[in-house]
């Protein structure tokens, strides 16, 4: 089930490479079926969901791969990953209707973007670490060829610092992993059984390095401060779905990597090191955002309200690792907030950056100045952008105030000092306001004149995703009842 | 000083022990070389050509054969077990390493003559001379080819060259070591002079190279006498026990004995500071050639190293284990360093072949069976890859010559999407990029290394690391190149343009084998990192 999940998308991307015969109507039909199917796929999946028992993967499937460094191609999925992956399979459905008309090499588009599509899932179910890895590691070259081939401006010069920075950061993680396998007994790479094993307990420093080489690698994917300074350039330049998948999706490989990886498998190190966690959280939640504020040019801020968001998650699970007293409810609740989060941001920041693309696609511009009054002129834009500005921000009724709102509860109740963080939701309110001010109210300026309103196919790819903010928000229990008993055992794990 | 009595012969003659099944693979690359040679006196010229890539080919596909055949044969031979002092002494040793390295360089030999044997529709090899005595340009040169003059000799060199490569790592004494790094060198020295294009370039190599190649062998025949002179013999399990028992202050002449011989292997896998000769001998040889030599050149001396290192002076390691990590990271950082700034394919995989090389030490430096098995890994997978890069590199023309300049290669991904894509996949396999070769040989040594190399072995590996994301940007840069540059001086002149030539069925099979095997290694590398691991163990 997993296995064809992770791998349907793959056949379908060789195809499509492979048969240049194809024309590119069949190109970009293919790839919405193929996605299409996907979301069924996560979908049965999830109807068929039970929480597994502690220790454990629910659908998991092991085949032997490299028996010597006892590493295998093992995939599974909990409470964690089944949200991502199903966040996943959306974006990927919605940037498939969003590219409906896209003009330059559709065929070699869709193929790359369902190769990418497959990566992405497959990290996510991944149970092995060199599985990971790998997934890890060919996200990071699919962007880069989809940043360099179909972005703007400077996107072979964005493309190269991406793959360099991230590259690097994703050579940290591998010398993480050889870490943790090297001091687990019996050497292995599967995740489960380095979980149960608590590879490097009692091994205070070398402990510590290896958690700084994973949180390294993770960092820089997230990314947090003072790591983030590849990914303005990359979304400025990257296409608009090549924005959407790399805020939405690839991101979120960094901070699951948090929650998967690095606290379950080194307890004692994440709880010595919890207080630097959450201190970076909360740098990048207000820097985030002061940065954001400052900018002119709408898509590289909401770039930047990425890394704010992303504080958020770095915070949350900072908090988590303070074992203190009775509250490990609390923590759980922190620990539920940041997959939330996850989710969340996956879903508006995809929509907002779709949005914000035609945008660039009508006026060749991203610069908030060069607009105004567009509410007039494209109605149905502004609308949609409306909604995804305060689903972003943490209005409730959106999932985005569900997520917060865990993350604070939780966070605060274990560490006060988090509340500091609030301003960031502040400033962040500030911004997108200033930004609906700006761009979408007021006389008719500049490229607002003659601005085609959304196409049907783009009203779809943006209602989509924020429709599904909009349910989370709403109701969100069928999602919390998934997580809820994950984070739990996450905290537990943490607390060994 | 005392000095210790030669380890003479035993007083009674004794037959030497031969399992001639175990050395059949020798024995048939030797023999096929001869009967090459006769070929190249005997067979009608328009004849020739077909007849020596035939009998080439087939004859390493036999020896290939008769490898699989030496596997249940191992065990140390030609020569004798001295009754009196239990003394082993044999020249051979038919080993786990040693076998797999003989079936790595008669696979890469297959490829690697199948792209020598590249025609382009001419009468002889493409990319050969016919006549490399002569000077460039003179009446001589001219009426050679006038004459219809071929270079078929290269078949027989080349395999007189796989004979030396292929009973280097076999050896299990100094001087059959010496002997076959000779028989090695030799025809690679005359070959790489061959090229058929730029003719300085290549003669101003080949005389690089053997100058270098001749001072290398003579520091390698000093440290053998002087290790002679610390123990009293040549054979490697003789050296090793004379190690554990010998006297401390006999030390003078085992520490610089140690050093000298592997200066004479470190230069033959051009690791820093003995690479010198790498950037202008794999620029200015031969295409075909360098590629070859890159691949299988590099095979062989890792095996001998390997025996040299856990076999020889195994006992001694404290001795010379840190001059070792200090060549292993000079290598890796000067490589992948230098790298960076060349302009020049060729000389571009030449630098990376050297930060490879370095690579590839870390995993020496393991000392364990894991890191055996690592290395034998890494060697195959980095000589399928380059064999084919360099194919790929010899069919980029511009007038009739090799492109090999950068700026040449720009927009190449746009007008031959195949080839550019066959190509931009080998560098990400040279990159290490996950779901190649590349990466699960990188990782092979660097867990090894991390494995059993203590601190020494953690700081190689995080030098590497570094070392590889340097690399990362080079190979980048030149997919860049390929797929978003602009074609240089892209005026619409057919006849200037760059292009790609439509190879013979020869090196398109060379090519295509070379690319698989990255992908598959990369995607199923169990089958072979395990042959690797059980191949791990040396006999003594």
């Amino acid at each position: 089930m997993l296995s064809l999940l992770v791998f349907l998308p793959l056949v379908a991307a060789v195809v499509l490479a492979a048969v240049p015969r194809l024309g590119d109507a069949v190109a970009r039909w293919l790839w919405l079926g193929v996605a299409a199917v996907e979301v069924v796929l996560v979908g049965v999946a999830w109807a068929g969901f039970t929480t597994p028992a502690p220790g454990r993967l629910a659908l998991d499937q092991q085949v032997e791969w490299i028996p010597g460094v006892r590493s295998s191609y093992h995939v599974g999925v909990d409470g964690l990953s089944l949200p991502l992956v199903a966040m996943t399979a959306v974006v990927f459905l919605a940037c498939a209707v969003y590219s409906l008309k896209e003009a330059r090499r559709p065929r070699l588009h869709a193929a790359l973007l369902l190769f990418l599509q497959s990566v992405s899932i497959g990290l996510f179910v991944s149970a092995d670490l060199i599985l990971f890895f790998v997934f890890f590691d060919l996200s990071i070259v699919a962007m880069y060829f989809l940043t360099a081939g179909w972005g703007h401006a400077n996107a072979a010069r964005s493309a190269l610092q991406f793959f360099l920075y991230t590259f690097l950061g994703s050579l940290a993680l591998l010398v993480g992993f050889i870490g943790l396998y090297v001091y687990a007994d019996p050497h292995t790479f599967d995740m489960l059984e380095l979980i149960a094993a608590k590879p490097l307990a009692g091994h205070g420093l070398a402990a510590g390095l290896v958690l700084a080489a994973i949180l390294l690698g993770l960092a820089v994917k997230t990314p947090t401060v003072p790591f983030h300074t590849w990914l303005p350039p990359a979304h400025t330049d990257a296409s608009s779905v090549g924005s959407a998948v790399l805020a939405a999706v690839l991101l979120k490989m960094g901070t699951y990597g948090f929650v998967r990886i690095a606290m379950p498998m080194l307890p004692e190190a994440w709880r010595a090191w919890a207080w630097v966690i959450l201190v970076v959280g909360i740098v990048s939640v207000l820097y985030g955002a002061l940065v954001a504020l400052a900018q002119s040019n709408i898509k590289r801020m909401v770039a930047y309200t990425s890394v704010n968001h992303m504080g958020y998650v770095v915070m949350a699970v900072g908090a988590a690792g303070l074992v203190a007293g009775d509250a490990a409810q609390a923590r759980g609740i922190a620990v539920t907030g940041a997959v939330t989060e996850m989710v969340s941001h996956g879903l508006i920041t995809a929509a907002l950056f779709l949005l914000v693309g035609t945008l660039h696609q009508r006026a060749g511009t991203y610069e908030m100045a060069e607009f105004g009054g567009l509410a007039r002129t494209a109605p149905k834009l502004a609308g949609l952008f409306a909604v995804g500005a305060f689903a972003s921000l943490g209005l409730p009724a959106l999932s985005g105030f569900i997520a917060e709102f865990q993350i604070f509860t939780g966070s605060i109740a274990v560490a006060p000092v988090t509340a500091i963080a609030l301003l960031g939701i502040l400033i962040t309110a500030a911004l997108f306001l200033l930004s609906l001010q700006r761009i979408f109210t007021g006389e008719l300026r500049g490229r607002s004149f003659g601005f085609a309103d959304l196409h049907p196919r783009e009203v779809w790819a943006g209602g989509i995703l924020l429709g599904l903010s909009l349910l989370i928000g709403v109701y969100p229990a069928p999602l919390l009842a998934v997580i809820e008993p994950a984070a739990t055992a996450v905290v537990t794990l943490l607390g060994r | 000083m005392t000095s210790v009595a030669p380890q003479g012969l035993p007083a009674v003659f004794q037959q030497s022990t031969i399992d001639y099944l175990a050395i059949l693979p020798l024995l048939i690359v030797f023999g096929v070389a001869i009967v090459g040679v006769l070929v190249e006196a005997f067979v009608p010229r328009d004849r020739r050509h077909m007849v020596q890539a035939g009998l080439a080919v087939v004859g390493l596909l036999a020896a290939f054969v008769a490898v699989i055949v030496a596997a249940k044969h191992q065990g140390l031979t030609m020569g004798i077990t001295d009754g009196a002092s239990d003394r082993r002494l044999f020249a051979l040793a038919i080993d786990g390493p040693a076998l797999f390295m003989q079936g790595t360089i008669l696979l890469l030999g297959v490829l690697g003559v199948l792209t020598m044997a590249e025609r382009l529709g001419g009468v002889g090899p493409d990319a050969f001379t016919p006549s490399g005595a002569s000077t460039p340009g003179s009446p001589f040169e001219t009426n050679a080819s006038r004459a219809g003059a071929l270079t078929s000799e290269v078949f027989p060199l080349t395999m007189f060259a796989i004979f030396g490569m292929i009973l280097f790592p076999t050896t299990n004494d100094l001087i059959g070591m010496f002997v076959a790094l000779e028989v090695l060198s030799l025809p690679l020295y005359i070959l790489s002079g061959l090229a058929r294009r730029r003719r300085l370039l290549s003669q101003e190599a080949s005389l690089k190279y053997f100058l270098l190649g001749a001072f290398s062998s003579a520091f390698f025949l000093f440290g053998s006498a002087l290790l002679y002179g610390y123990s009293g013999s040549f054979v490697l399990g003789d050296i090793s026990k004379a190690i554990s028992t010998g006297p401390i202050e006999m030390n003078g002449l085992l520490v610089p004995g140690a050093f000298l011989v592997f200066v004479g292997l470190l230069f033959k896998v051009a690791a820093v500071p003995f690479h010198a000769w790498t950037p202008d001998v794999y620029q200015g040889a031969p295409t075909p050639v360098t590629g070859f030599m890159a691949a299988c050149t590099k095979a062989a001396a890792f095996g001998a190293i390997l025996r040299l290192a856990y076999v020889g002076l195994d006992t001694g390691r404290w001795e010379w284990t840190n001059a070792l990590v200090v060549i292993a990271l000079l290598t890796m950082v000067v490589g992948s360093v230098l790298s960076v700034t060349q302009t020049d394919m060729k000389r571009l995989l030449a630098y990376s072949s050297i930060a490879h090389a370095g690579f590839v030490l870390v995993g020496v430096l393991a000392f364990d069976s894991k890191g055996v098995g690592a290395v034998l890994f890494y060697v195959a997978t980095y000589g399928f890859a380059i064999i084919a890069a360099f194919a790929i590199i010899s069919l980029v023309r511009q007038n009739g010559g090799e492109a090999t300049h950068l700026s040449q290669w720009a927009g190449l991904g746009k007008r031959y999407p195949l080839v550019a894509g066959a190509f931009a996949f080998l560098m990400l396999a040279f990159a290490g990029i996950p779901a190649t070769s590349g990466f699960m040989a990188k990782f092979a040594v660097f867990s090894a290394a991390v494995g059993t190399g203590g601190a020494t072995g953690t700081v190689l590996v995080v030098v590497g690391v570094l070392c590889s994301a340097i690399t990362v940007f080079v190979y980048a840069r030149v997919i860049v190149l390929m797929y978003f540059g602009d074609p240089p001086g892209d005026t619409g002149d057919a006849a200037n343009a760059v292009e790609v030539v439509v190879p013979s069925v020869t090196t398109t099979f060379s090519i295509a084998i070379g690319t698989v095997i990255t992908l598959a290694l990369g995607v199923v590398p169990s089958a072979l990192l395990d042959l690797a691991d059980r191949a791990s163990q040396f006999v003594r």
